[in-house]
C-alpha cells in the first residue's frame, strides 16, 4: 500500500506572530518551524500503519523553499520512505491542493493523509479540494482510522460528539488527536533520514483566485482588572453593567 | 449579486452560527436563498425568513439526515445553478468547512474560510480571515465571479428584518458516488449547548483536581446557559471528553464571555479562546499568565468562588 501524507512547516505553536514589509510578510525573526501538530499525527498514524501492514511505503510531501527541507527531513526521521518537495510558496489551500492533486495524478496513492487544518492559514480546506480535484472521498477531522484490506473505519469528530464511518480506499483524510501518538524520531532515524530520497518538483501553474492584501495584529489587550475574592457579586456586576454579557 | 446559504440544524433546529450566515448573506445584500438538507422543523426552516432569507429550500431526503459530505456538496452545487447564485456563504463548522471546499472546487469558486466580519466591497470583494489560531488576520481579495465562504462564529449580528418565509421543497437525483461513505452510527451529547455555538463557555483547567469536581462548573454553566469546555492535559487524562476540549488543537471558541477555572493559560490553550469577547480567569495562583490575557480575575480557591459565583448571578436575574 502506497500512503502520502502531506505536511506543514510552520512556526511553532509558542511563537509570537509579528509581520514586516508593510504588514506583507510573515516576519520569521526569532521563529522555530515544526510539522504542523495536526500533520504530525497523520504521520504518526501512516507510520504505524507502515509496521502493521507488510509492503506499505510512506511518502511525506511538502509544497514549499527550500528552507523547509528539514522538515521533511524530520518527516524522513521520523519513518516515512520517501519525500517530496513542490518547489513554491504555499501561497493559499487551492494552490497547495492544486499541486498535491497533481503528485497524486502522477502517482496514485491509495490513501491520502494530512492535518485536518494548518496552524498558520487556519483553512481547513486543502483535504476537501484535494479530494474533489481526484474524485474521491474526504473524511476530516478524523480522530480513529483502521484499515482492513481495501476498508477503512473512521471516527470523525463533530460539535459535541463523534461519528463513526467506512469508505473504501483510496480517500483523503484531515487528522486529528487521538488518531495516534506523536512519534519522536531516534538517533537512527535522523541518520538515516540523511540519505533517504528527497526529490524536489517545480509547481504547476494555478490560478487559485484569491490574492493576499496584508496581514493585521489583533488590538492589544486591556489590562486585567482584579476583583477581590470575598467579593464575587462584583465579578456579576461588572459583566452586567460593564460588559454587558449577561 | 444572488446569495445562497447552506444552513445545518440539530435535532431538527437550525444552528445558530448557520442563522448567523443569513444574517451575513442578508447584509451583504441578497437576495438570500436559503437551503436546509435533511429533517428539520418546518417552524424552523420559515423562520429564516426572518432574519433575511426570502426563500428557503429544504431537501427531505431522510439519507441527507446524516452529514454526508459529498452529497451535501452535490446538493449545493446544483442548488447554486439553480438560483443562478454567485456567492455561496455557510459557517465554519466540523461539516460546512469541508462541504465549502469541496462546492468551490465543483464550480472554481474563490474559497475563504475562517471568515470575521463582512467584506470590504470598494473595489474587490475582500473578506478578513483568522488567521495563526487567532493571533493575527490576514485580508484576502477573492477574485473569481463565483465565490464561496465560510463564516467564523460572531461575523454578523442576527436582526429580525423579515416575515416567515415560504418553504420550498427542492431535490436533486444523487448516485452512487455522493454516498461512498458510510456513517455507521454516531455519539452525540443531547440537550446541551454545543461548544462551538455557546455564547458564554465555562472551562476547567487541572486546578479542578478531577473528573468527580465538574459538578460545580456544570452548575455555573447551567445557570448561564453556557457550554462546558476543559484545557487539553483534562481531555488527555480522560476527565472530560475531546470534543470539549479547548485550544490550539481542540475547538477554537469565540464566544462573548469566557470563564476559565483553574486553568493556568498556556499559549496553546490561548490560541483557542483569543477570539472570546470577555475573559475571566480565576486561579488560585496570582502568577498565572492567564491572567494576563483576561479582562477580569479573581485570585482564589475554584470550590468556594465558583458556587458563590452561581448564586450570585442566579441572584442578579
Amino acid at each position: 500500500m502506497k500512503i502520502l501524507v502531506c505536511i506543514t512547516h510552520v512556526p511553532d505553536t509558542t511563537s509570537k506572530i509579528n509581520f514586516t514589509d508593510n504588514n506583507t510578510k510573515f516576519d520569521t525573526t526569532g521563529v522555530q518551524f515544526i510539522i504542523g501538530p495536526y500533520d504530525d499525527y497523520a504521520l504518526a498514524r501512516a507510520i504505524e500503519l507502515k509496521d502493521a501492514i507488510a509492503g506499505t511505503t510512506v511518502t511525506v510531501l511538502n509544497v514549499g523553499p527550500a528552507d523547509t527541507e528539514p522538515t521533511l527531513r524530520k518527516g524522513l526521521a521520523i519513518g516515512a520512505d520517501d519525500a517530496i518537495r513542490v518547489n513554491a510558496e504555499p501561497t493559499d489551500s487551492f494552490f497547495v491542493a492544486s499541486q498535491i492533486a497533481a503528485i497524486a495524478k502522477e502517482t496514485p496513492y491509495d490513501l491520502i493523509l494530512m492535518g485536518r487544518e494548518s496552524i498558520d492559514y487556519n483553512s481547513g480546506v486543502v483535504h476537501g479540494i484535494v479530494a474533489e480535484l481526484l474524485g474521491i472521498p474526504s473524511i476530516s477531522p478524523v480522530m480513529k482510522l483502521d484499515l482492513d484490506g481495501t476498508k477503512a473505519k473512521l471516527a470523525r469528530e463533530i460539535e459535541g460528539g463523534k461519528e463513526y464511518l467506512e469508505v473504501s480506499l483510496p480517500f483523503v483524510a484531515g487528522c486529528q488527536e487521538p488518531i495516534a501518538e506523536w512519534k519522536i524520531p531516534n538517533m537512527r532515524g535522523i541518520m538515516s533520514a540523511r540519505t533517504k530520497p528527497l526529490k524536489v518538483v517545480e509547481p504547476k501553474a494555478v490560478d487559485s483566485g484569491v490574492k493576499l492584501q496584508k496581514f493585521e495584529l489583533p488590538p492589544p489587550k486591556g489590562s486585567v482588572k482584579m476583583i477581590p475574592a470575598d467579593n464575587v457579586p462584583e465579578l456579576v456586576n461588572l459583566l452586567k453593567n460593564e460588559a454587558k454579557v449577561l | 449579486m444572488a446569495i445562497l446559504v447552506f444552513v445545518e440544524s440539530a435535532e431538527g433546529k437550525i444552528k445558530k452560527t448557520s442563522i448567523e450566515a443569513v444574517a451575513y448573506a442578508h447584509a451583504l445584500g441578497g437576495p438570500v436563498t436559503a437551503i436546509a438538507l435533511g429533517a428539520v422543523e418546518k417552524a424552523e426552516l420559515e423562520a429564516l425568513g426572518k432574519y433575511g432569507a426570502q426563500k428557503v429550500l429544504h431537501v427531505a431526503d431522510e439519507r441527507l439526515s446524516q452529514g454526508i459530505i459529498q452529497a451535501y456538496a452535490t446538493v449545493l452545487e446544483k442548488a447554486l445553478q439553480d438560483e443562478s447564485a454567485d456567492l455561496l456563504v455557510l459557517a465554519n463548522s466540523s461539516l460546512g468547512t469541508p462541504v465549502a471546499a469541496r462546492v468551490a472546487t465543483k464550480i472554481g469558486a474563490s474559497l475563504a474560510s475562517n471568515v470575521v466580519e463582512l467584506p470590504k466591497t470598494d473595489g474587490g470583494f475582500v473578506v478578513k480571515r483568522s488567521i495563526y489560531t487567532g493571533k493575527a488576520f490576514a485580508w484576502v481579495e477573492l477574485k473569481n465571479q463565483k465565490k464561496v465562504i465560510a463564516l467564523r462564529k460572531n461575523a454578523a449580528d442576527i436582526k429580525e428584518v423579515g416575515s416567515p418565509a415560504q418553504v420550498t421543497p427542492y431535490s436533486v437525483t444523487l448516485g452512487d458516488a455522493d454516498f461512498a461513505t458510510k456513517i455507521t452510527s454516531s455519539e452525540k451529547a443531547t440537550g446541551e449547548v454545543l461548544l462551538p455555538e455557546a455564547n458564554i463557555v465555562v472551562s476547567g483547567g487541572r486546578g479542578m483536581k478531577g473528573p468527580e469536581h465538574w459538578g460545580i462548573l456544570e452548575e455555573l454553566a447551567k445557570t448561564l446557559h453556557a457550554a462546558t469546555g476543559c484545557s487539553k492535559p483534562v481531555s488527555d487524562m480522560g476527565w472530560r471528553p475531546h470534543h470539549e476540549h479547548v485550544g490550539q488543537t481542540g475547538v477554537k471558541v469565540a464566544p462573548q464571555l469566557y470563564i476559565a477555572v483553574g486553568i493556568s493559560g498556556a499559549i496553546q490553550h490561548l490560541a483557542g479562546v483569543n477570539s472570546s469577547k470577555y475573559i475571566v480567569v480565576i486561579n488560585k495562583d496570582p502568577e498565572a499568565p492567564f491572567f494576563k490575557a483576561a479582562d477580569y480575575g479573581i485570585v482564589g480557591d475554584a470550590f468556594e468562588i465558583i458556587p458563590k459565583l452561581t448564586e450570585a448571578i442566579k441572584a442578579a436575574k
